[in-house]
């Protein structure tokens, strides 16, 4: 099992892409962090690679912890992705959802245990929603999903805004009340394993999505549209499949991600508020950055996820050498560039290789059962002129 | 002996084939020297070394009996030779002057000098006939007109070894005829010409000379007058083909398609896209609908196929009216569709054959359950449609169909369009760009559905294919059928003429 699943990884080439990126990435950080405070560059740098275990048993939980949201977001825009639409309205998404879930968790304490789970399906329920408008728009009048989601973005902030002052607001500090405990996340026990760090069963309910995206798209009939729609429009309508209907529902379970990312850090009950502050939710924008590192792939999500939330975590332990935390930032934004980068380098080769001129005729008929070649960069690749 | 270009024992390696192996081609003064080979044969691979794209390994080229280095396009420039591509390198909002000088501008003080420019450009146009308005838009003028720009790009850089990469694929066949006799104009004038092709009627109207290649190897070199189609295709294929379609006459039953009145208007154009056009097609024969490209056939497939809507008429399959129904229903009832573009249409490139291979049935209860993919039914179905069709690729189901060649992915969709069990297959252009042997493969195939009972309206451009395999050949004319005819008796001139529009009957 362990073999195959080794061989899988190795077989995508994206996953060699995302580990030279990320070494890529490392690497300028690095230089930057020499040309900034060269004396203590080294020890910086330590702390980084360190990541989250420079906090010992605190700082794994806290990994899980500031984890959860951004897998949730990053299962979001990249499941937009693989249908072909960018959901950058995630923040938006998010906002209203943690919304829902905050005032269910505050005014519906007669909910009993299963309190946090119906908070949590009322925050997903609301990201849904907050999706659906722009996939909506897209089917029916080809408004570009970009456009109509930031825009929701910002409906969706200024109107929580709104809502939790007029609903769920407490005005000493101003921000939203706290949730009851019942519509807390539980913790499981992990609040003794990893003492001091806010971890809850937050990041099993992002597994679980995780797991359940993967399935979708690649178990499913849905899925197959998905995707089908997602690489050639034109050859999905040909095949009778209804794209219209699935851009909005993709939209819709993209919307549902970030519902449940919002939901779970304001139900986490780590002291996080909604405050009422014009800044859109930063979850949103770091999923894109999570899809992207990990080719939108469900199960990539998740360790990508984990990986930007580890070194984010030795951000914070950066200031002790004098830097400001915000490099992990520019660490993950050169990472991100290299990402693309390795695609435009993959891509120039195939493109390289296809412009060979040689077709497939001179393989041999037709191997019903081939063995399993490891296709590692180029070397294995087909090559073709027919494009 | 004069050759002004020699390519000798040329030898090229890709990373796992040997693209060219010792390959030599010499290229007379004066002469059109087509270079014949099927998919694959490696044509492209020994013109792109000429061309100064790739580097051999082994291997000299001479000019005018002279080695000559040739590191990149540039320097293939300076020893005078050009090359038009397949696909043009046009600019499509500059003008045909501006990409004619597009990279040889000649200026005064940094400000271009357009007059001169256009002085030659119009001066050549006419020494070769190749009417062309320098003031035009690329996006504005034809295909062929086009591929005079490109030309012109070649003379107005004093190219005199002009290379043509496979120029026909995208010609009417009236354009076709117009390009052969400027082929032969630009020789008379001094110019040597290689033609990259895999039709052999052309290599036969206007080739001195052919050299054939085939799995990167030198077959021969041979005169074209004195050897019959019949060896050259022997010799490019490597075996036996039959040029000629085998077949029995149809025996048509019962109509299975029947369109009346059919009328179909776009936003943006006043002109009917499609006017009154009724026929019926019949189990057991292959109707073709014959017309140059543009006059309203794609219109007509994407309303028999749902992919657009019908602004009056029906279309009736079996006796139900689908005229309303969505694509997915008219496939459950029984239509299938080779589309003409396989790349835009036909296949998710990005998807493995396999499921490309179930795209019109994932959705059935032998290859899902619940929703749920039923990969296991689907690898065996895919396997035995490999197995069954040929479909030849590097990793059996799983390759991505982006990898496939041309003539496999079309072989992917035939497979998959004929054993839906179909009712009525529609063909668009089922061979376009593929190779005699993948023709000659697609048509028999076409004609034992025929012979099994389905019927088959075939969509074509090609006037010896609507000739050879058609039963009934309609032909269609600015949106309206012109002609209804028996192809027994009809020859290519006739049905030209119906084509251009110079002739008409009535039909009903």
């Amino acid at each position: 099992m362990m073999n195959k699943l080794k061989h899988r990884l190795l077989a995508s080439s994206g996953f060699a892409a995302s580990l030279i990126a990320i070494f890529a990435g490392l690497f300028v950080g690095f230089i930057i962090l020499l040309i900034t405070n060269p004396d203590q560059a080294v020890d910086g740098f330590v702390t980084i690679l360190k990541g989250g275990f420079t906090g010992g048993a605190k700082g794994i939980g806290n990994i899980f912890y500031l984890a959860t949201p951004i897998i949730m977001t990053g299962l979001s825009v990249g499941f937009a992705f693989k249908t072909g639409l960018f959901n950058i309205g995630a923040s938006g998404q998010l906002i209203v959802g943690g919304y829902v879930a905050v005032l269910i968790g505050v005014l519906a304490p007669g909910l009993g245990s299963f309190h946090w789970v119906i908070a949590l399906i009322g925050g997903m329920a609301a990201g849904a929603l907050w999706a659906f408008i722009p996939g909506l728009l897209k089917a029916l009048f080809n408004v570009h999903e970009v456009i109509s989601s930031i825009m929701m973005n910002y409906i969706g902030m200024f109107m929580v805004n709104a809502l939790v002052a007029e609903t769920v607001f407490d005005s000493l500090r101003a921000q939203s009340l706290p949730v009851a405990q019942s519509a807390q996340m539980p913790t499981l026990g992990m609040d003794t394993l990893f003492k001091g760090s806010s971890v809850n069963a937050g990041i099993f309910v992002a597994i679980l999505f995780v797991i359940v995206l993967y399935i979708i798209l690649n178990k499913t009939t849905f899925g197959y549209e998905l995707k089908a729609c997602g690489f050639n429009k034109d050859a999905s309508r040909y095949a009778g499949i209804n794209a219209k209907r699935n851009i909005i529902l993709s939209m819709t379970i993209a919307g549902a991600m970030a519902g449940v990312a919002g939901g779970l850090i304001y139900l986490a009950g780590s002291g996080k508020f909604i405050e009422i502050v014009d800044v859109l939710a930063m979850e949103g924008f770091t999923g894109i950055s999570v899809a992207l590192l990990a080719s939108s792939n469900p199960i990539g999500v998740l360790f990508t996820g984990i990986f930007v939330s580890y070194i984010t975590n030795g951000g914070f332990y950066m200031q002790l050498y004098d830097f400001v935390p915000e490099i992990i930032d520019i660490i993950i934004s050169i990472i991100i560039y290299f990402s693309a980068l390795a695609l435009i380098v993959r891509h120039f080769f195939d493109r390289y290789a296809l412009k060979s001129g040689l077709g497939d005729d001179d393989i041999p008929a037709p191997k019903v059962e081939p063995k399993r070649k490891r296709r590692i960069g180029l070397k294995n690749k087909e090559v073709d002129k027919d494009e | 002996m004069d050759y002004v270009i020699e390519m000798l024992n040329i030898t090229k390696k890709f990373p796992g084939i040997l693209a060219n192996d010792n390959v030599s081609l010499q290229l007379k003064n004066g002469e059109i020297h087509a270079l014949l080979g099927e998919n694959g044969a490696g044509k492209s691979t020994l013109m792109s070394v000429l061309f100064g794209l790739y580097k051999p390994e082994e291997g000299v080229i001479k000019k005018n009996g002279k080695t000559i280095k040739i590191a990149n396009p540039n320097d293939s420039n300076k020893y005078g030779i050009g090359m038009v591509h397949q696909h043009f390198k046009l600019v499509h909002n500059f003008t045909v002057l501006e990409n004619i000088i597009l990279g040889v501008e000649s200026t005064k003080n940094g400000v271009l000098k357009m007059g001169e420019a256009k002085k030659r450009v119009v001066e050549l146009s006419e020494k070769y006939h190749l009417s062309v308005n320098p003031d035009d838009l690329i996006s504005d003028i034809t295909v062929g007109q086009q591929q005079r720009v490109e030309i012109l790009k070649m003379l107005y850089r004093d190219n005199e070894i002009l290379i043509f990469d496979e120029p026909t694929a995208m010609l009417t066949p009236q354009e076709i005829i117009e390009l052969m006799k400027i082929m032969r104009g630009l020789t008379k004038e001094g110019k040597s010409i290689l033609f990259i092709t895999h039709k052999l009627d052309e290599i036969k109207l206007v080739a001195d000379r052919c050299t054939i290649l085939r799995k990167g190897k030198y077959i021969d070199t041979i005169d074209v007058q004195s050897t019959t189609k019949e060896v050259m295709s022997e010799l490019m294929v490597g075996r036996k083909v039959q040029l000629q379609v085998d077949k029995e006459p149809a025996s048509p039953t019962d109509v299975v398609l029947n369109v009346k009145n059919l009328t179909v208007k776009t936003k943006r154009s006043k002109k009917n896209k499609l006017t009154n056009v009724s026929f019926e097609a019949k189990s057991g024969e292959i109707v073709c609908i014959a017309g140059i490209d543009g006059n309203g056939q794609k219109e007509l497939v994407y309303a028999l196929t749902g992919l657009s809507d019908v602004t009056q008429g029906t279309i009736t399959l079996h006796g139900e009216d689908i005229t309303k129904d969505t694509i997915r229903k008219r496939r459950v009832a029984g239509m299938s569709h080779i589309p003409e573009d396989r790349h835009k249409h036909g296949l998710i490139l990005d998807y493995s054959l396999a499921y490309n291979l179930v795209l019109q049935r994932y959705f059935s209860k032998a290859f899902q359950k619940l929703g749920f993919l039923k990969h296991r039914s689907i690898n065996t179905y895919s396997n035995e449609l490999i197995e069954k069709f040929d479909i030849r690729s590097g990793q059996g189901r799983k390759t991505l169909v982006r990898s496939m060649s041309g003539g496999n992915q079309q072989k992917a969709i035939l497979a998959r369009e004929i054993d839906t069990d179909p009712e009525i297959l529609v063909a668009v252009q089922p061979t376009r760009g593929l190779d005699v042997g993948a023709i000659e493969y697609i048509h028999k195939q076409l004609i034992r559905q025929r012979d099994e009972g389905k019927a088959i309206l075939l969509i074509s451009l090609e006037l010896d294919e609507v000739l050879s395999v058609s039963d009934r050949v309609l032909v269609i004319y600015e949106g309206e059928i012109v002609a209804d005819l028996d192809p027994t008796s009809t020859t290519e001139q006739e049905l030209g003429l119906y084509m251009s529009g110079a002739k008409r009957e009535a039909v009903s």
